[in-house]
């Protein structure tokens, strides 16, 4: 047996033969007309995306943007849809929409694999993935997230008013994928800047994005290391171990699969959870629906996170074309909204309305195509038990302040900020 | 009543087996399946309804039997 040293150097160091991205100039502020300048960075946006689209699937229905160097945003569902299941024309070779652009000689893999690979290497790199996600392999992490939210609720004890973002739904993906990735749960601060850095660091200057960026990269190469020298039954020694076409993987393939677990996995469960209890609290009427009635709930799930879907994607363009009315330019961007194609009404009987008992809910929170999140199972998973032992525990609660709740923003949607009244 | 899942459309969002576990289970990889040859009994057309209506990728066909 040899001795594993792909992960011994640093393997990020640039090589002289290696292409270079490209950046654009940064542009920041209020936006003129969501029609030709939109940006899901404004706060008018974080504050109510909803009324945006509606208002642009009125009118454009493929709005553009200058910023970031240059995108479209489709709000239809048949837009939306095309768009996923079009992997001739669109690149998944960056699905962080930015002022940054990787080369187009890192497809078809991508800077993450599988979210950020193309056909054919995707469904390679997806299938290793795929067993560890099912709907068995994550029913076996039920139990222990069921204790843990319990006992983030028994912490809980005895306060009036509770973050329900920030001292409760944020927690539970956080233990969920270190536990899963092996990594140490004491880290779990940690792994909230590297998200809001990564996901919300967008528009910062390019010196700090690298810069942190590079504390992430430190950070999971570390732990890769203490994995390569302490194998363990996890995913991160899984991946170490894990062979395509005969050969170990790349050591950028490991480390940015463990990245893509690492943020993918947080920030996006994190917030359907707030997302859904802030629902509730807002709804008397279906909070009181479920307490009373908890074999609806994961019916009010589905219908959580098609009202409230926390993901929209990105892709870029191939090449120059004309698609569904727009001329499109390669390289520029598509803000692909899932929320936006489940709030339309074309595809949903009342769309704008939360129906916690709706029958017939093909919604697309998960993306459709070849890259529905691969995580799905244990998101639904950990927001279905999140919000039964909520409910279990705090069947009665409210807004404290409606003025005290803040959202992200970006391309993950939810609550940051979510003072709940108890009782 | 007859289900039947298209393998090129399904990618194993999960709907069918979460909603008929009676008609659908999921393979090693988490694509949906159907049970029994896809024979629907007549105590389970509305879960076999449901699933058709919740597949994202629209990847189910109901198959109606033609009454003799």
């Amino acid at each position: 047996m040899t001795v594993d040293d792909r992960f011994t150097r640093d393997f990020r160091e640039p090589r002289d033969d290696q292409p270079l991205g490209t950046r654009n100039e940064i542009i920041t502020g209020p936006v003129a007309d969501w029609a030709t300048d939109f940006s899901h960075f404004e706060p008018e946006w974080s504050a109510d995306p909803y009324r945006i689209q509606d208002d642009l699937r009125q009118r454009c229905p493929i709005a553009h943007t200058g910023r970031f160097g240059g995108g479209w945003l489709p709000v239809r569902y048949e837009d939306v849809a095309a768009i996923a299941y079009d992997t001739d024309d669109f690149s998944s070779r960056s699905i962080i929409m930015g002022n940054f652009r990787p080369p187009v000689e890192i497809a078809p893999i991508g800077g993450s694999p599988p979210i950020s690979s193309d056909p054919p290497f995707h469904h390679d790199a997806r299938k290793l993935l795929l067993p560890a996600f099912t709907k068995t392999a994550v029913s076996r992490l039920e139990p222990a997230t069921r204790a843990f939210c319990h006992a983030l609720i028994d912490a809980l004890q005895g306060q009036d008013v509770i973050d329900a973002a920030h001292e409760y739904a944020q927690h539970i993906p956080i233990r969920v994928i270190a536990d899963m990735l092996g990594f140490p749960a004491e880290d779990g601060p940690q792994f909230r800047q590297f998200v809001e850095n990564t996901l919300e660091g967008v528009n910062l200057p390019p010196e700090e994005r690298i810069e942190r960026m590079q504390s992430l990269f430190d950070y999971l190469l570390a732990q890769i290391r203490d994995h390569v020298d302490h194998p363990r039954h996890d995913l991160t020694s899984f991946l170490i171990d894990a062979e395509l076409y005969g050969h170990k993987l790349e050591p950028g393939h490991v480390a940015g699969t463990v990245a893509l677990l690492l943020i993918a996995g947080i920030d996006t469960t994190w917030s359907a959870i707030g997302a859904s209890l802030w629902h509730l609290a807002c709804h008397p009427a279906d909070l009181a629906r479920l307490v009373a009635d908890p074999g609806l709930l994961p019916t009010a799930v589905e219908e959580f996170l098609r009202a409230y879907a926390p993901v929209t994607m990105a892709r870029l363009v191939k090449h120059d074309m004309h698609f569904r009315g727009v001329d499109m330019k390669a390289d520029d961007w598509i803000l692909l909204s899932f929320p936006a194609a489940n709030r339309d009404p074309g595809q949903f009987d009342r769309a704008d309305e939360v129906i916690i008992d709706r029958e017939e809910n093909r919604h697309a929170a998960f993306g459709l195509g070849i890259h529905r999140c691969v995580g799905s199972h244990l998101a639904r998973m950990e927001l279905r038990v999140a919000l039964e032992v909520w409910l279990d525990r705090i069947p009665a609660f409210s807004l404290a302040d409606p003025a005290a709740v803040t959202w992200s923003s970006g391309q993950i949607r939810g609550p940051r900020t979510l003072p709940l009244r108890i009782g | 009543m007859k289900v039947r899942i298209d393998p090129q459309r399904c990618q194993g969002h999960g709907r069918c087996y979460d909603l008929a576990p009676e008609l659908f289970g999921d393979d090693d990889e988490g694509y949906g399946m159907v049970l029994n040859d896809g024979d629907v009994p007549p105590d389970a057309e509305h879960a076999a309804r449901r699933a058709v209506s919740n597949c994202p990728e629209r990847a189910i066909e109901l198959i109606e039997e033609n009454q003799p």
